[in-house]
């Protein structure tokens, strides 16, 4: 199975990946290398087997309903690169 | 040509938990920016996500209160976008096994019929949080106090066909959330929030045509009047032949404008795959029982009990058991007042007046059930006039005094109904007024006659400064002027 330069691009702008057109052919290699790989896996008769929800053969453990987070925004916003008002600052993202 | 309306809702419904649904921060609304964003709501490498037990067990009562199919197992997906008030880079929720499955609502509609609503299903998800587009140097400010907020997202089956029965639904919701208690159902603090998808298609064709979906709407009026905007734009360019574009909107409704809000159409290609960070989740037996054990009366039960119980006509008891906030309100009023009739009208006039007028919740009201139903005991007894009451009522809401009966003594709002003393007033009266008695006496006509005794009330009235009770007044003057 291959990937195509338009599905790499796409996937790219998805997860706001810059790439150049030479990494675009690095890439077409190397994905579609991993995806022939994986592809291996379709070999197997998969119809009468459920989608697997987890690996681990387990159920999840859930947590009562109580406030046990204090406020630590100090320490957070200190390695933050910009703050105001207790706000983080981040590029405008309104049109 | 005619239109046929297809409507279907998405509702997120924030859930009154102490806690966000994957960590221990509190949901506390009004908490300075970020004060309640911590490392997991941050998103900070190695944290990871614990469901709250809380979440759960309220979307299970909502699957109840809706006749649903629980989910016994039920997992989450992540949805992947980018925006700022995200920090993970996408929302925890569910696709493939929602908590709660197929369930339905039935609404009441004005001409009096009922219809049912179905509901394809409702699932667990967190809320993002907010960003705020004031200018920090060219800047976006973020708090993610929200972020993690647990939610439960409601989706319709397209069974709506009109504005009306859209709006009958969301009130409805709001009515059985706030009643569950499992949503504090605020909605200028966005504590619900619906989606409205709407499409046409020529007046009893089978297909549906191409939906467009309007979102965040916060108010029921905004949900009604986007609904009529929509409905009227997509008519416009149908029947000029152009097609519906797929798309999400942006209502406002201060303008009743509307525009597109997703320009590029990468943005929604969710990539959803189960999230590895958490395990599925199974609900037992012992845990929906307990659950089903704690839901209180739901409001179409209260509506019927109200109208077995006290007597109330199908409106009143419709209006007064939707919100369980006023259900409280006039039960209350009803513990220390035994007119039902007097009690509903009281609440639904005077009093929800003035919480408008004031924009106050019942919560927020200065005056209690128990002096409004002293009050409506002594308009029931005679005691006061309506006039009267207003004025004992007005007392109340500005906490002049919190006593009705120390009101009506300190104001002289008693009314008099000894008969003897009101007779006499009425000699006096009708012999100061010959004239008109005799055209009274003249009269043939019944309504005239009625209208004409309401000109001895004036004087009446001003003769025993107000005090007289009218209704024997009445009784007295049909008398003494002979029927």
């Amino acid at each position: 199975m291959s990937i195509s330069r338009e599905d790499i691009e796409k996937v790219a702008v998805l997860a706001r990946i810059k790439v150049d057109d030479e990494q675009v052919s690095a890439l077409e290699k190397d994905l579609g290398n991993i995806l022939d790989l994986v592809d291996q896996l379709s070999a197997a008769d998969t119809d009468s087997v459920e989608p697997m929800a987890h690996p681990l053969d387990a159920v999840q453990r859930l947590r009562p309903d109580v406030v046990t987070e204090i406020n630590q925004r100090e320490a957070f916003q200190a390695i933050a690169p910009a703050t105001e008002d207790g706000l983080y600052l981040v590029p405008k993202v309104i049109e | 040509m005619q239109w046929d309306i297809v409507i279907g809702l998405e509702i997120h419904v924030q859930l009154a938990t102490k806690t966000k649904i994957f960590s221990g921060s509190s949901t506390a609304f009004g908490a300075e920016p970020n004060t309640q964003a911590n490392a997991v709501d941050l998103a900070m490498p190695g944290t990871l996500p614990v469901p709250n037990e809380q979440a759960f067990r309220y979307a299970v009562m909502f699957g109840l209160a809706t006749n649903a199919e629980i989910g016994r197992r039920s997992m989450f997906e992540r949805k992947n976008y980018f925006y700022p008030d995200l920090p993970k880079g996408y929302q925890t929720t569910q696709l493939a096994q929602p908590i709660v499955g197929p369930g339905h609502v039935d609404i009441d509609l004005a001409d009096g019929t009922n219809k049912r609503v179905r509901i394809h299903h409702a699932h667990l998800e967190e809320d993002a949080g907010k960003s705020l587009h004031e200018d920090y140097h060219g800047m976006s400010g973020i708090d993610l106090n929200r972020a993690g907020t647990p939610l439960i997202e409601v989706v319709t089956e397209p069974d709506m066909n009109t504005a009306e029965e859209a709006v009958a639904f969301a009130k409805k919701l709001h009515s059985l959330v706030t009643s569950l208690g499992i949503c504090d159902g605020d909605m200028s603090q966005g504590s619900m929030r619906f989606d409205v998808n709407i499409s046409l298609k020529p007046k009893g064709s089978e297909t549906l045509g191409t939906r467009t979906e309007t979102k965040n709407l916060n108010s029921f009026r905004f949900m009604e009047q986007a609904i009529a905007h929509e409905v009227e734009r997509q008519m416009d360019i149908l029947e000029d032949g152009g097609t519906i574009i797929q798309e999400t909107r942006l209502y406002n409704g201060d303008r009743d404008e509307s525009r597109s809000m997703r320009s590029k159409e990468e943005a929604n290609d969710y990539r959803y795959f189960p999230c590895p960070d958490l395990l599925p989740v199974e609900i037992d037996d012992a845990f929906i029982e307990d659950a089903r054990a704690r839901l209180p009366e739901l409001p179409d039960a209260r509506k019927a009990r109200f109208k077995e119980q006290y007597g109330l006509n199908d409106y009143d008891a419709g209006v007064l058991s939707g919100d369980a906030k006023l259900s409280a309100f006039f039960e209350e009023t009803m513990a220390h007042g035994k007119d039902a009739k007097l009690a509903a009208n009281w609440i639904q006039g005077e009093f929800s007046a003035r919480l408008n007028a004031e924009e106050k919740s019942v919560a927020e009201s200065p005056i209690s059930g128990a002096q409004l139903g002293a009050l409506v005991t002594r308009i029931a007894d005679n005691t006061v006039s309506s006039a009267g009451a207003k004025k004992v009522f007005e007392a109340l809401w500005s906490g002049e005094n919190d006593n009705v009966d120390a009101i009506i003594d300190a104001k002289g709002l008693k009314q008099v109904s000894d008969t003897g003393a009101l007779e006499s007033m009425v000699d006096e009266v009708l012999a100061g007024m010959p004239d008109q008695v005799a055209q009274y006496q003249g009269e043939e006509d019944p309504k005239k006659r009625k209208k004409m005794l309401g000109g001895f009330m004036g004087p009446l009235m001003k003769a025993s400064k107000g005090q007289g009770n009218p209704k024997l007044f009445n009784e007295i003057l049909v008398r003494k002027l002979g029927d």
